[in-house]
């Protein structure tokens, strides 16, 4: 050690900028919170690039959407809860089903995955930013803005109405009405950019930026699942951009994909829609199960059993989940041989996520399990996803699929998968890393009770709605008759969705009060092992004074007073380290881009720009000049110190 | 808690070429996913044209002669756009900047020929799904021959100034002559679709 410092020393003056080598604790950290600060105000807050201010924004929007997709479902309740119920008309329940569909999977769902790895992934890896740190900012600005604009046409009785896949003809030019599906539509190009865009960052991030020593098989599982989720949307998520472009086009300029009349035909948008939509339910549960990887461990005290068994599962369920989509096309008359080929498939999915549910149950078993809100949650993902699970292999039977498509059978089973097995153990996730984003504890108590609210409330709602589906009540009608016999259920059905719904409430109280009466975190809370916790709660912009050096699996395990660090990075600029892909050997010292008002102005000209073109062709053609000059003047060099060099 | 530091990375390098950049990395993702829409709309052109009694519908073939043109121009141009991504990688500043220019030259002739090229698909977009997917094929490949010739114009601006003589610009250079790869190898692909698929 003391050789390293003195040939740095004797080599110092031929360096340039300030390096971190044998700086004393204070002048770094000064130089550090300098080179890497949000400026405070309107224009630090909107020119921000820092992974953790972004993430914070992310994961609290996702919420708010949330919270709205959650209350359209209880308008929905209301009207259910009784037969013949004239509560709300079915144009309006038409749009509220949409909107809570399109709003939980592209707005919610998905964003809020991509808005822990956002947070989470520099931290877990040991870097200070992601890779392309303004690329982040702008999927964020491009993200919100989609969201919002769905929203107000909502407002204004132009809320999406064909269901959260927006199926032809009900969504083409002769049935759509107005300019409801087109929204629909603009909204999928705004959030699929914005995918797209956090899925480049990650991977590059993954690949290149891990600390030293963090070879393939010590990644933490959590960061497996975002990489190989981002490898799932780069390949999925072109397919839902290019049917949307296809509809908005058949719409705007007379295209005829979809018009069977002129060579078109409407079973090509289902095939283009589920190329992306099954895939996209596993990019909401593999980061799921990454959650459930990284919590048990901590909690039951012992690393986790098969972590070779568990990252292959992944890979296996990230190349299977594109051979399944025809699963939800049974109903439409295709041939047998294709069906049967894709039960085959829809089945063996079960096996990669039975091996990781194996491992989980093992890693329990072997451990001694503390029963906090986190684990809670965890355990409740187990069981709820389990139920999901079998009702998967039962709808991937074509029979069986037959008799129960378009029924409450499948709202149930979806549900059981979705809230199950994403939804639990991403509360699970805020009640576990709250801690380290705001530097206070939730409050346990009330994280039990919101458990079981949530816990109950959810399986009292969702596992009445098989059986109501078996007996052939349709989804996605705003009423039925009182002769059906379903009356009673549908009541039981809407006053369960109130526990659910007091539930989520406890949630939200939850983080609100403990925000600012918490009991002060420290460092690392729950005693874990992965890098995350290794810096202070809440983090500094920089993330760590010094960037770590991992020797082993559970770093923080095999060393808790010591943390082995690099040296000779620069600290009056950006600067992060740059490793090979396989085993982490550091490569580069990397400039960091600052912060940067672009990636806004950017994503107001594109969002412009996609929003007008609901209008006109046209916006295309005068966007392009505003998404030009937007673009240039991001990445038009502006005098960066490490241009020295 | 206490820290060791164990690795001095003072002299490492502030930027590389190929796989040691994590923009190349970025630009190989931003392939991978564009490369993914284009083979979705190739597998709607031939999932139309099998469902499609006779194909093309009601229309001619396409007229072979522009979209051979810039395949051609598109082919030869690999060799000036290896040479400049050699050259950057040889850290030559001369060579790169003249490269630069006649790749910015190179990059707009495509562009040209392209707008006699729409016509020469002999049908409208909004006359049958024939006339639509090959616009969109078309359209699709023209917006990333767009892409990359505004990006080769602004690195090729670039260069010519302060704050072009910097390494790292370089390295942008090599990731811009990448890129191009990808728009010459999906045209080559596209032509065979549009021009020869209709033949066979």
């Amino acid at each position: 050690m003391s050789s390293i410092r003195q040939k740095n020393a004797d080599r110092i003056e031929e360096l340039k900028g300030v390096r971190d080598t044998g700086l004393d604790e204070a002048r770094l950290v000064a130089f550090l919170a300098h080179a890497w600060q949000t400026p405070k105000g309107l224009y630090g807050w909107l020119a921000t690039v820092d992974h953790k201010v972004i993430g914070r924004r992310y994961v609290v929007t996702a919420f708010l959407f949330l919270i709205l997709a959650g209350l359209s479902a209880l308008v929905m309740r209301f009207q259910l809860a009784a037969p013949e119920a004239g509560r709300i008309s079915p144009d309006f329940y038409d749009q509220l089903f949409t909107m809570h569909g399109t709003t939980m999977m592209f707005l919610f769902a998905v964003p809020v995955m991509e808005a822990f790895a956002v947070y989470l992934v520099p931290l877990m890896i040991g870097t200070r930013n992601v890779a392309f740190p303004r690329l982040n900012a702008f999927s964020y600005w491009i993200y919100v803005s989609g969201g919002i604009m769905i929203w107000i046409a909502f407002a204004f009785n132009t809320g999406a109405d064909a269901g959260w896949f927006s199926y032809v003809p009900l969504a083409g030019q002769f049935y759509g009405i107005g300019k409801r599906p087109d929204f629909w539509a603009q909204m999928v190009t705004y959030t699929e950019v914005s995918a797209l865009a956090v899925a480049v960052e990650i991977i590059a991030t993954v690949l290149k930026q891990r600390a030293p020593g963090m070879t393939l098989d010590r990644i933490p599982l959590y960061v497996w699942s975002v990489l190989i989720t981002a490898f799932v949307i780069l390949f999925a998520m072109p397919a839902v951009m290019v049917s949307s472009t296809m509809l908005i086009l058949d719409r705007l300029v007379g295209t005829k994909f979809f018009d069977q009349a002129a060579g078109g035909d409407a079973l090509l948008w289902q095939h283009l829609f589920w190329f992306f939509g099954h895939p996209e339910v596993y990019i909401i549960f593999i980061p799921a199960t990454g959650f459930v990887s990284a919590i048990l461990p901590t909690f039951v005290r012992r690393p986790v059993f098969g972590y070779l068994g568990i990252v292959l599962s992944l890979i296996a369920i990230g190349f299977l989940s594109f051979g399944l989509w025809v699963h939800h096309m049974f109903a439409t008359g295709l041939p047998q041989l294709g069906e049967s080929f894709f039960t085959a498939s829809s089945m063996m999915i079960a096996i990669p996520s039975g091996i990781q549910v194996f491992c989980w149950i093992a890693t329990i078993w072997g451990g001694r399990p503390i029963f906090a809100t986190p684990l809670l949650f965890v355990l409740g993902f187990i069981f709820t996803f389990v139920i999901g699970g079998l009702t998967g292999v039962m709808v991937a039977s074509v029979p069986i699929d037959l008799q129960v498509h378009d029924t409450y059978f499948v709202v149930a089973h979806f549900h059981y998968v979705l809230v199950g097995g994403a939804v639990f153990p991403l509360l699970g996730a805020v009640y576990y890393w709250f801690p380290k984003a705001t530097g206070r504890m939730l409050s346990e108590r009330l994280g039990h009770l919101n458990f079981w609210f949530v816990f109950l409330g959810f399986n009292l709602t969702f596992f009445p709605m098989h059986i109501l589906g078996l007996q052939g009540m349709p989804r996605r009608v705003y009423t039925y008759p009182l002769e059906s016999g379903w009356g009673s259920a549908n009541l039981f059905i809407s006053l369960s969705s109130l526990v659910l719904f007091v539930g989520f409430a406890l949630f939200f109280l939850n983080m609100l009060l403990s925000f600012r009466n918490g009991l002060p975190a420290g460092d690392n809370p729950w005693g874990a092992s992965t890098l995350e916790w290794a810096t202070t709660s809440p983090p500094p912009s920089y993330n760590f004074p010094r960037l770590p050096v991992v020797t082993h699996r559970e770093p923080l395990w095999a060393e808790p007073d010591t943390l082995a660090v690099i040296e000779g990075l620069r600290v009056d600029a950006r600067e992060v380290l740059g490793g090979m892909v396989a085993d982490a050997v550091p490569q580069l010292r990397l400039p960091s881009a600052d912060n940067s008002i672009w990636p806004l102005l950017s994503a107001t000209a594109v969002g412009g720009t996609f929003f007008a073109s609901i209008y006109t062709p046209w916006a295309v053609v005068w966007g392009a000049i505003p998404i030009s000059i937007g673009f240039i003047c991001w990445f038009w060099p502006k005098g960066e110190p490490e241009d020295e060099e | 808690m206490k820290q060791r530091p164990v690795v001095d990375v003072s002299h490492l390098p502030t930027y590389g070429f190929g796989a040691a950049s994590p923009m190349w990395w970025g630009t190989l993702a931003f392939i991978a996913l564009e490369a993914t829409g284009f083979a979705l709309a190739i597998g709607t052109y031939f999932y139309l044209a099998v469902l499609a009694p006779h194909w093309p519908i009601a229309a001619p073939a396409p007229d072979l002669a522009p979209g051979t043109a810039i395949l051609i121009i598109l082919l030869a141009s690999l060799v000036p756009n290896h040479l400049v991504d050699r050259w950057a990688k040889q850290q030559d500043f001369h060579k790169v900047r003249a490269g630069m220019v006649f790749m910015t030259i190179v990059g707009i002739l495509p562009l040209i020929v392209r707008i006699w090229e729409f016509p020469a698909l002999r049908i409208s977009w909004d006359q049958n799904a024939y006339g639509s997917i090959v616009w969109f094929l078309l359209a699709l490949h023209t917006s990333h021959l767009l892409t990359d010739v505004g990006d080769t114009i602004v690195l090729a601006v670039l260069m010519f100034t302060q704050k072009g003589k910097v390494g790292r610009r370089l390295s942008d250079v090599s990731d811009n002559a990448f890129y191009w790869d990808f728009v010459v190898a999906s045209w080559a692909v596209l032509y065979l679709v549009m021009y020869w698929a209709p033949r066979m």
